[in-house]
Formats: C-alpha cells, sequence, structure tokens
C-alpha cells in the first residue's frame, strides 16, 4: 500500500468527516490557533519592525532577537510551557509566537530600510508629519516584502500547530499524533496531507492579499 | 526676500559645511548656488527649509526667522524638488502632484483638478495622469517632480540639482521650461547645481560656494563672466568665458544689410548690381525668403541657381531674439565667414560678415564695462 492509497482511504471514509474528531471540527481548530497566534505575533513584531525600520536604529538588536527566537526549539518551548503554567492555549501559543515573530520583524524592518531614500526626503521636505511618511510614503512601498515576512510566519505557524495535539488540544496534529499511537498510517498520512494543503492554501491567501493590496506602481518588479 | 545671515553649519565631527554665509535672495528671481562637491550648497538650501538647522546664524523669511513657525507649515509654503524627483512609486501621476494640496486639507477632487492643470502647465500630457511613476521617463518624473513642488502655489521654490540625472538634450528642454514657467509664475526660486553652465543660463543672481562653506563671489551671471573676484571663481568658470558673456547682448545691436542677398529666380542683372557689393558671396534664398546656401555672384546662373552647388550658412541666428554669440557662432561656421539673420518664422531678414560682428561686441564692451554687466543679465537674451 502507498502513500496515495493512505490518503485516498482516509478522505473516502465517511466517518473521518463529521463528528469532534471529524475533519471540518479539526481544521476549524487548526486555523483558529493559526490566526491567533499570527496575530498575536504580528501585533508585535509589526509595529516595531515598523519603528525601527523607519528610524534605522536597532538593526543589530533584531537581529539577535530574531536569531534567538529561531533557535528555541518549540517543542521543547511547549513542554516547558506546561511545567511552567500547565496545559491549556498558553503553552500552545508561546511556541507558535516565538517561531513567528522573527520572520515578521526582521522582514519588516530590512523592508522600511530597503525604500528608497528620495521620496522620503521630498516627503519630509514637503510638510509631512513623520507618522504620515511611514504610513503613506514607505509602508505602501515596502508592502510586498512585509507581507512576504508575514507569509513565511504564517506558513511555518500552520505547520508547527500540529504541536497542540501533543497537550491533548484539537487541531490537525491530533490526526498524526493518535495515528501514530495506534499504528493507524491511513490517519497519519490524512493528517499530514490536510496540514500541507493548509499551508499551500495560505500561500495562495497571501498571493491574493498581494494583488489586492499593493499599488500597481510598486508590484512591478516584485 | 530670504535673508541668510551669517550661518554656519558644523557638524558633530567638527566637519564645516557651512562657514558664516550671508545672502540676501531677492524674491520673484531665480538664484543660483553653484560649487564644487562638498562645498555646501545642498546643506544651504536644505537650512531654507529645515531639513537641516543652522549651528550658528539665522534665515529670514520676509524679515521673520523662519523658526518662529512650526517646521511643516514652513516647509508646505515651500515647493521643493529632489535630483532623482523622489516620486511616489504607489501613486499615479496625478495624485503624486496633489500631495502637497492633500495635506493642506484640500478634497480630493478639488487636488486632482489642481494636479490636472499643473501637468498642462509643466507640458506634461493628460494622458500620463493615471500612469505610475515607473511607466515614465527620466525627464517627464523630473517635470512631475516640478508640477508636484508648484501644486499648491507656494511663494518659494526649492531645487536640489533638479536635473544633473537627465541626458543633456533633456536637461536642456527642462531649464528652458524653468525659465518659461519662472516668466509665467515669478516664484522665488532657489536653485542648487554643480554645473557653472547651468547656474549662468538659469540665475538672476549666481552664489559660487568654494569647499569648505565659503562664499567666494554673489553677482549676476553676466558679472561673474566679466569680472571673477578671484582664480578660485575664474578657474570654476572655465574655458570660453569671453565667448560665453556674449551670451548676455542682444543680436538687435547688428545692422544686417540686405544687399548680397537674391532669390532663388534672379535674373542676371540682379545677381550683377547685389554682387557689386563688399561681399564676395551672395546669399540665395527660396522664393519664400528661406535662406539656401552662398554663392559667389560669377558661379549663379540667372533664372535657375542649383541650390546644390551652393556653400552652406551655418547656422542662422534669430535678430533681436538671440544674442551676440548666435550671431557670431553663425558667422564662424559658415565657410563665407558671413552669419545669417533671421526672423521667427526662420525667413532671412539680413546678412552680417564676421567683421561687422567683431565691431558690435566691442562697443558692446565698451558701453559695458562692468556696470553694464548688471543690465545686461536683467535684459538677458536667449541663446
Amino acid at each position: 500500500m502507498n502513500v496515495l492509497n493512505f490518503v485516498n482511504a482516509f478522505f473516502s471514509d465517511g466517518a473521518h468527516w463529521h463528528g469532534y474528531d471529524g475533519i471540518p471540527t479539526r481544521l476549524a481548530e487548526h486555523i483558529q490557533y493559526s490566526l491567533i497566534a499570527l496575530a498575536i505575533a504580528a501585533a508585535v513584531a509589526l509595529p516595531v519592525g515598523l519603528v525601527t525600520g523607519h528610524y534605522g536604529r536597532g538593526g543589530n538588536a533584531l537581529a539577535f532577537i530574531a536569531t534567538a527566537g529561531r533557535a528555541l526549539p518549540s517543542f521543547g518551548l511547549l513542554v516547558l510551557m506546561v511545567i511552567l503554567v500547565g496545559f491549556g492555549m498558553v503553552p500552545v501559543m508561546v511556541p507558535l509566537v516565538v517561531l513567528a515573530v522573527p520572520p515578521i520583524l526582521v522582514t519588516t524592518y530590512e523592508a522600511l530600510r530597503s525604500v528608497d531614500p528620495s521620496p522620503v526626503d521630498a516627503a519630509r521636505g514637503m510638510g509631512m508629519h513623520e507618522s504620515r511618511i511611514l504610513f503613506r510614503v514607505e509602508l505602501p512601498v515596502a508592502l510586498p516584502l512585509i507581507l512576504s515576512g508575514l507569509r513565511s510566519a504564517a506558513i511555518q505557524i500552520v505547520s508547527t500547530a500540529t504541536i497542540a495535539a501533543y497537550i491533548g488540544i484539537g487541531g490537525l496534529g491530533r490526526y498524526i499524533i493518535d495515528g501514530l499511537y495506534q499504528r493507524d498510517y491511513e490517519k497519519v498520512v490524512g493528517g499530514a496531507t490536510l496540514v500541507a494543503v493548509l499551508a499551500l492554501a495560505t500561500l495562495g491567501l497571501f498571493w491574493g492579499a498581494a494583488r489586492v493590496a499593493v499599488s500597481p506602481g510598486v508590484r512591478r518588479g516584485a | 526676500m530670504i535673508r541668510i545671515d551669517s550661518v554656519t553649519k558644523r557638524y558633530p565631527d567638527g566637519t564645516v559645511a557651512v562657514d558664516r554665509l550671508s545672502l540676501e535672495i531677492p524674491d520673484r528671481s531665480i538664484t543660483v548656488l553653484v560649487g564644487p562637491s562638498g562645498c555646501g550648497k545642498t546643506t544651504t538650501l536644505r537650512m531654507i527649509n529645515r531639513m537641516v538647522e543652522p549651528s550658528e546664524g539665522r534665515i529670514l523669511l520676509d524679515g521673520t526667522d523662519i523658526r518662529e513657525q512650526p517646521v511643516n507649515t514652513l516647509r508646505r509654503s515651500m515647493g521643493y524638488v529632489i535630483q532623482n524627483a523622489g516620486l511616489f512609486q504607489h501613486r499615479t501621476i496625478l495624485d503624486n502632484i496633489a500631495t502637497v494640496p492633500r495635506l493642506l486639507g484640500w478634497n480630493r477632487q478639488r487636488a486632482r483638478a489642481r494636479a490636472a492643470e499643473l501637468m498642462e502647465r509643466v507640458g506634461l500630457d493628460s494622458s500620463l495622469a493615471k500612469r505610475y511613476p515607473y511607466q515614465l521617463s527620466g525627464g517627464q518624473q523630473q517635470r512631475v517632480g516640478v508640477a508636484r513642488a508648484l501644486a499648491a502655489d507656494p511663494p518659494v521654490l526649492l531645487m536640489d540639482e533638479p536635473f544633473s540625472a537627465v541626458d543633456p538634450v533633456v536637461r536642456k528642454g527642462l531649464q528652458e521650461e524653468l525659465l518659461r514657467i519662472q516668466d509665467e509664475l515669478g516664484k522665488t526660486i532657489v536653485f542648487v547645481t554643480h554645473d557653472i553652465d547651468e547656474a549662468i543660463k538659469l540665475g538672476t543672481m549666481v552664489a559660487v560656494l568654494r569647499t569648505g562653506g565659503r562664499l567666494a563671489q554673489y553677482a549676476p551671471p553676466a558679472e561673474l563672466l566679466t569680472a571673477p573676484a578671484d582664480d578660485f571663481v575664474e578657474d570654476f568658470l572655465g574655458t570660453d568665458r569671453g565667448i560665453r558673456r556674449l551670451s548676455f547682448f542682444a543680436s538687435s545691436a547688428l545692422e544686417l544689410t540686405t544687399t548680397p542677398i537674391v532669390a532663388v529666380d534672379s535674373t542676371a542683372e540682379q545677381i550683377a548690381t547685389r554682387g557689386a557689393g563688399e561681399a564676395p558671396y551672395l546669399l540665395v534664398t527660396d522664393l519664400d525668403g528661406r535662406p539656401l546656401g552662398w554663392g559667389e555672384p560669377g558661379e549663379l546662373t540667372a533664372g535657375r541657381i542649383d541650390p546644390g552647388r551652393l556653400l552652406p550658412y551655418g547656422r542662422p541666428f534669430e535678430h533681436g531674439r538671440e544674442s551676440l554669440r548666435a550671431a557670431l557662432d553663425g558667422a564662424v561656421l559658415s565657410p563665407t565667414g558671413w552669419a545669417v539673420g533671421v526672423d521667427g518664422t526662420g525667413r532671412v531678414v539680413g546678412v552680417v560678415s564676421q567683421q561687422t560682428i567683431g565691431e558690435a561686441i566691442r562697443s558692446a564692451h565698451a558701453e559695458g564695462g562692468d556696470a553694464g554687466a548688471t543690465a545686461g543679465a536683467e535684459a538677458r537674451v536667449s541663446g
């Protein structure tokens, strides 16, 4: 039996399509965890990245934080969090946010730094406030790169959110972990396939968002 | 009037960019700051809109210290044009130009209507309104930069090497466009360049700065060419300054002669009469009066002169509008040593010999002298 047969068997089994352990429930849970984690990470990393990028200061500190964040193993952090705060959503969110902050932070900072300085100079010279320069001059030009940072963060979150299942919470990780434990490889492969499809859908979503949000004057070449 | 009053800019590392500079910038005229790199010309310009704050001294705008109003109010009252135009690539051309009116709180419709008006004024086709900056050539982008600076009708325009990044042909067009716009609008323009020819062409007054941010000379361009203050200014002006100074004398002073001119269908008698004058050659024109070329009277066949066998007539000058420099250039370019004067439509109004041009130059210098150079600049003639 090959992988495709597993996939086929998993998805054609009607029992997998309803109930608390059905695909719709698990998918919804997974998406929910991912969205919350991405929102928290963005709320932390975007403002810091925008401000440091605008003023061009703090690049070294950011690089340090990013490296440190990337060096922390998600699974280890999960276990540590469970020891520290017990079971629940918090121990799941911490590793996901720590995973997502560095790519958002670093690309946002770099995106702002790579904006051509002459329109910024022109804007300042014509009497634009600094906040307006940041949001109306720099941000629209930096947007493709910022979105790419959010995209890699989102994809990493989607694939890593499976760890929630280790501490008894839902999400697509359930199929993988339960399947491994029960030696039900059909389930393992089915769960992994769902995670992969969700990651690809995320990719598509960001591609669409860039088409809508980025000005045609900036989009060429990007 | 902008008065720069003993201004010094010293950076924390001790570098002095501008050193006790004082300048009075007259209203409704173009004042050019020119000098080699490191002379502090851009720093000086940027101190006028407080992009750089002076370490010492002050700058007065109509008698009031520029620090007495909020910095963004000051900047919105001064148009600002920079070298690479600095357009907002995510905005259409129209919205780029509408930026300052929008900052001043105009509604979108009014700001866009004003922007459309400005596009026309700077010579941009209205079909470009919805384009993005990357779709425009360098010269067009720079026109947008000028339009954007003019959009809120500020009394002052600060221009920092605005035409340096475009090729010479486009640059010449932009310079002429700027002079035309200035004729119409009469702004107080401060213009920074490293190109002395551009300074002389555009400036009503030219401030030559030397490395270290010190003023070497502040004078109208004709005076600069006539009487450079020192070796530095003379060296910076480069060669040919005598010839270049001729740009400031109108060719209307030249007395043209119409004797050695014949039409292409002239009779033998006409050729003989006309050819008897001082000129060894006759200028042949077509039936409309436009020049065809020079020929020796003996070689011209009455009734049907062959234009292909005539000598070239060089570049004709527009009598009255162009300068003595253009007339001299025309005479030097023609193998006969005579220049052809034409009117605005290109029809010949007369011819003049190198010798007559030389006499006109001598008398212009005699009349002009040092004092007259100022008047010469005001009565600047193109070409």
